[in-house]
């Protein structure tokens, strides 16, 4: 009787048993299979598809040429390095602002005031709106004839703008409303640091007779300053893969003189515009690249300043 | 004595010297305030006014606030354009990608953080780096020849591939700041490992299952690029529907304005109810350093 029981109690839990001893595993493995299928292999795809000439129909045979794309893309002075020189010039001009302009309304609202919850409740707004929706929405304000943005110029007696469609204001317009999303986010990330900070520096920082500046610049910004570093790694790839408000504002291509193609739009418009599939790979393969470097230069500097 | 007395002195001035400052600062900080709120608010009060005007109305500058509000452009959006499909079509790919995220990510977040796994975790995280174009062109020709671009599964799996990294991501640093003591007793008490795991750390996990959750939603929702591509013309999603509403010709703008409206407003109103989670998620693991 008790050794039938205490059988059939070991096959019942033989698979917990498994399962609880290699738990690391069970766990992780679902998400793990899923990342590898979803993410690796289309890296890997997009690796070889780079080598080869694929382009027009999906199911047309394609031809391996080596580098021959590689070649083709880094020598092209008209459309790749271009947009690679935009695709720079949008993250890191979006990014700094965001960033400084995110320290300030962080400082601004750190300290308890009244009517605070209505502040924090509208920031998160902009960061929550559908990002093509936002485009729409920028696009009627800086519509050079009706959108609001000139009328309010004109108050200030400042000449109507081109903005979206001018050639050398399109993409500096377009970073604006990228600042007008994302800045929130960096008021939210520097804000978590800034309260999670003891008083007592600062604090001892006043008795010891320093004004403010000197109190923030030495003291709370240094304090502050792994948010701070976290929150330029976050802000600089989004900004880096940033694609709806470009293509939802201006379309194929970025615009008639390709004036707002970043890197993503022009990989985009090879692939789905033009059916260049190989071609498309090349430049997202070196984009990649590039992409990993920045980070790589990143965090290196990350490790030294902690040092 | 003289020490007390310039001590005072040195005490008293400087205070004095605050409290004066202090009054010119507040007012100051209130201004910027009522600016800060202004800018990152007026925006969007201006595409919910533009949605209720006509496009004479929109047309004429002196119109610009005082105007008799019009519903045609709503009845545009919904009486033309088929927006009650592409709500649902956005609701349900958002909701069965965040769905399905969480059951993957939710157990594989908690293994990562308890066993330190921190070469997985790094090349998960990874996929948030990975501009969503290189994924897409792979992707496409997976999809296209197995015959399914234009249904809901590619929509759901692609839009998986932003939910799964920010569950995991969220839920990882949740998981780090809930002790470990709870499981531990749970397990002296008899139960197993992932029985532990189950009964006990889950049903603490709510309040960040739920900030993941809504989170996940929010960015499927207002994903474009991935719908742009890979659905048709029945399962199309809002931004998608937006982005087809700019013909060729003149733009409609006040049936633009509130297709955007349609889009944006229920995002806004789910964050003005789960405000604290949004933010929560936001700023999770970022104040590790």
């Amino acid at each position: 009787m008790s050794t039938t029981t205490g059988t059939r109690v070991r096959t019942q839990t033989s698979f917990s048993l498994w399962a609880n001893r290699h738990r690391k595993w069970v766990l992780a493995a679902p998400a793990m299979v899923f990342v590898a299928l979803l993410i690796a292999f289309p890296l890997g795809w997009t690796l070889y598809l780079s080598l080869t000439d694929a382009s027009g129909s999906i199911r047309a045979p394609h031809d391996f040429i080596g580098l021959e794309n590689y070649f083709d893309v880094l020598s092209d002075t008209d459309r790749f390095w271009p947009a690679v020189g935009r695709t720079a010039f949008f993250t890191v001009g979006a990014m700094v602002v965001e960033m400084i302009l995110g320290m300030l309304i962080a400082l601004l609202l750190w300290r308890p005031f009244r009517g605070q919850g209505l502040v924090r409740i509208i920031i998160l707004l902009p960061l929550v709106a559908t990002p093509v929706a936002v485009g729409m929405m920028w696009r009627l304000i800086f519509e050079p004839t009706i959108g609001f943005a000139n009328q309010f110029l004109s108050w200030f007696g400042i000449p109507a703008q081109p903005w979206l469609a001018g050639e050398a204001t399109a993409l500096p317009t377009l970073m604006f409303v990228d600042i007008w999303q994302w800045t929130p986010m960096v008021v939210l990330i520097l804000l978590a640091g800034l309260t999670s900070l003891s008083d007592e520096p600062d604090e001892a920082a006043r008795v010891d007779g320093a004004n403010a500046w000197q109190r923030f610049w030495h003291v709370t910004f240094p304090l502050v300053m792994p948010t701070f570093i976290t929150a330029v790694l976050l802000r600089g790839i989004d900004a880096l893969k940033t694609f709806d408000i470009l293509y939802a504002t201006k379309g194929k291509g970025g615009g008639s003189f390709h004036e707002v193609e970043t890197l993503n739009v022009y990989a985009y418009g090879l692939s789905f515009d033009y059916q260049k599939y190989g071609e498309s790979s090349t430049v997202l393969v070196i984009f990649f690249l590039m992409i990993i470097g920045c980070i790589w230069l990143l965090t290196i500097r990350r490790k030294k300043s902690s040092l | 004595m003289t020490t007390t007395a310039t001590s005072l002195i040195v005490t008293t001035s400087p205070l004095q010297r605050r409290r004066n400052r202090g009054r010119g600062y507040k007012a100051f900080r209130a201004i910027m305030l009522v600016l800060v709120a202004l800018t990152f608010l007026a925006p969007v009060v201006w595409m919910v006014l533009s949605s209720f005007k006509t496009n004479v109305d929109i047309y004429n500058s002196e119109a610009a606030f005082i105007f008799t509000p019009t519903l045609k452009n709503y009845d545009t959006v919904f009486g033309q354009a088929d927006y009650v499909q592409y709500i649902w079509n956005s609701f349900f790919v958002a909701a069965v990608a965040t769905l399905l995220s969480l059951l993957l990510a939710v157990p594989a977040a908690y293994s990562m953080s308890r066993f330190v796994m921190k070469k997985s975790a790094v090349l998960v995280l990874l996929a948030r780096v990975i501009p969503g174009v290189s994924l897409l062109v792979p992707w496409y020709f997976v999809f296209s020849n197995l015959r399914i671009v234009g249904t809901y599964t590619p929509l759901v799996l692609s839009h998986m591939f932003v939910s799964l990294p920010l569950i995991l991501y969220i839920m990882m640093s949740f998981f780090d700041s809930l002790p470990e003591e709870l499981e531990e007793q749970a397990q002296v008490d008899g139960l197993t490992p992932i029985g532990a795991f189950l009964r006990i750390t889950l049903p603490l996990s709510v309040p960040g299952i739920a900030t993941a959750s809504i989170l996940s939603f929010i960015f499927s929702w207002n994903n474009f690029m991935f719908a742009l591509v890979l659905s048709g013309a029945s399962t199309k999603t809002l931004p998608v529907a937006i982005f087809d509403f700019v013909g060729y010709a003149s733009i409609d703008w006040g049936g633009l304005m509130a297709a955007a409206v349609v889009v944006t407003i229920p995002i806004m109103v789910i964050a003005l109810f789960t405000q604290k989670y949004i933010v929560s998620g936001l700023t999770a693991g970022a104040t590790k350093g």
